[in-house]
């Protein structure tokens, strides 16, 4: 039981704000030692995952040309770009964004978008844009807009993926079905994936056109 | 041939490039703060494979103390003005997107290209590798049309950077905590936890056990992948597929899905969560997470009809 006190200590170190990294490492340290892990092991553990995981950090990679672009003018035309198509709204936009991030996602292209390559400089812009025009006097402290493009990517690119059949997700529950003596063939993890991604396109579709209300002058 | 240390190399030059600018960085009164912080990321991809697991451990604690010290802050912004960028943006015309559009361009052919030539191309790399050779690509087509000083697309990425700031590497310390929970056994006492839970002989309690138990054990480990072993050794092969004979393809794999919704509701999942909304700007870390919860439960209770419904049709 002691073991979840590293739980407990990421709950209260994150409600209390402290620095998330410190916390992580806190926590680390008093689960390894409550389950009787001599510390000098519990470092080796985690600098092994730590360097084990690099490829997570490796899109920063993108930020020098995403930078330069902005320099040059790149958000702003996102917005002009916007301004100029009839009809556009913020909630149309992003669903826009949702259909083709999902689709491409079930067809394993995963790395096309992402927040660093195409939220940041394109969609969060567009987006703004397009509430600026359905409601021009709406509030500029307002971050639901630039939230809700972020969070769009998200739910896209989770319910898009798993229907491809060589995504990490798939390999996983094969192993470990597996590992039980369980065969399943990776086309049946895939397709049981189709119903959810569908009321996903549904809920998320829905709260998108919703979204719209807020905007309307 | 091509994969990760190819992609590491990358990165390690360019958090290298993200130190020294930091250094020069004369409006940051923490600028020492922030180019230990890059060049230590730059040190891991460079060499990370040399350090050792415990040279690994020094360095993560190195991270941790220049961020949990508070050492590191934000330069002032040294980029262009938004009325020189509109003015920019204007003549300019659509050509902008050029560049930005080379990112998913090469990462579209080369996920499929690649995959054709597995001597030159690690094949189960292929998107990340085609990722850092777009991103280079698209470099240096803007470099040559708009032709900046070579050390201002660096000095404009570090300005991205110091939005993100120790938020970065956050994501690979969870994916740290995760492993030493699982030395630990953390997986085993939660799932002896939930499976006791459960009420006997019934279908529909322990589908329900199941799909939440993904939901929340994500929720804590930032990552369904984690979640996943944990609570199909729980509930999901003892109970829904062994005693109950339900369809493992789809408790599997809309039970994976469920946690996904988890993953849209915890800061945990740092990746998704916080950092867009640092890279984003915005003043709220949470607001993402916001957004999504309305998304996230009913998709999860949509996911435990569908395991109930689906799994259990015969």
């Amino acid at each position: 039981m002691w073991v979840l006190a590293g739980i407990a200590l990421i709950v209260a170190g994150f409600l209390l704000r402290f620095n998330p990294l410190l916390v992580v490492a806190a926590s680390a340290l008093v689960t390894g030692l409550a389950a009787g892990i001599d510390p000098l092991a519990i470092l080796a553990a985690f600098g092994k995952a730590f360097n084990d995981s690099r490829y997570v950090t490796a899109i920063y990679i993108v930020l020098p040309v995403i930078g330069l672009l902005e320099r040059h003018g790149l958000q702003q035309r996102a917005r002009e770009l916007i301004a100029r198509v009839r009809g556009a709204t913020v909630g149309r936009l992003l669903l826009f964004y949702f259909v083709f991030r999902q689709l491409s996602a079930a067809l394993g292209l995963v790395s096309i978008a992402g927040h660093a390559q195409t939220v940041r400089p394109l969609v969060a812009p567009m987006a703004e844009a397009a509430a600026d025009l359905q409601s021009p006097e709406r509030d500029k402290t307002d971050e639901s807009v630039p939230a809700m493009a972020a969070a769009t990517d998200n739910v896209g690119l989770f319910f898009g993926e798993d229907i491809f059949i060589a995504i990490g997700s798939i390999l996983l529950m094969r192993g470990v079905l597996e590992g039980y003596g369980i065969l399943v063939e990776p086309f049946e993890l895939s397709v049981w994936a189709i119903p959810t991604a569908i009321a996903a396109l549904v809920i998320h579709g829905a709260r998108l056109l919703w979204f719209d209300r807020r905007f309307r002058t | 041939m091509i994969g990760l240390p190819f992609i590491y190399t990358i990165a390690g030059v360019v958090f290298a490039a993200f130190a020294v600018l930091s250094a020069l960085d004369r409006s940051n009164a923490k600028r020492w703060g922030n180019a230990i912080f890059y060049a230590l990321i730059a040190v891991s991809f460079l060499a990370g494979d040399l350090l050792g697991d415990v040279g690994n451990g020094v360095l993560v604690l190195g991270l941790v103390a220049i961020a949990g010290s508070g050492a590191m802050g934000r330069g002032a912004n040294l980029t262009t003005s938004a009325g020189e960028r509109a003015a920019e943006a204007a003549r300019r015309g659509n050509r902008l997107f050029l560049p930005a559009l080379v990112i998913p361009a090469v990462a579209l052919i080369g996920t499929f290209a690649f995959k054709q030539f597995p001597a030159w191309f690690d094949p189960r790399q292929t998107t990340l590798v085609a990722l850092a050779i777009g991103a280079m690509l698209a470099l240096a087509v803007a470099q040559a049309w708009l032709r900046p000083r070579p050390a201002t697309a660096f000095e404009e990425g570090r300005r991205l950077m110091d939005g993100v700031g120790w938020a970065a590497v956050l994501p690979q310390m969870l994916a740290s905590l995760g492993a030493v929970f699982a030395l630990a056994g953390v997986g085993e006492v939660v799932g002896e936890i939930i499976g006791g839970a459960i009420p006997e002989g019934s279908v529909a309690g322990a589908v329900i056990a199941y799909g939440l138990g993904m939901a929340l054990f994500t929720m804590v480990m930032g990552n369904a992948f984690a979640a996943f072993p944990v609570m199909a050794a729980a509930v999901g092969i003892p109970l829904l597929i062994g005693t109950y004979r339900g369809d493992p393809a789809v408790i599997a794999s809309i039970g994976m899905l469920a946690g996904f919704c988890g993953t849209l509701m915890t800061p945990m999942a740092a990746n998704f969560n916080l950092v867009p909304a640092a890279l984003l700007e915005l003043r709220d870390q949470n607001a993402v997470i916001k957004r999504q919860i309305g998304t996230a439960l009913p998709l999860l209770a949509v996911n435990i009809f569908l395991i109930w419904w689906l799994g259990f049709a015969r």
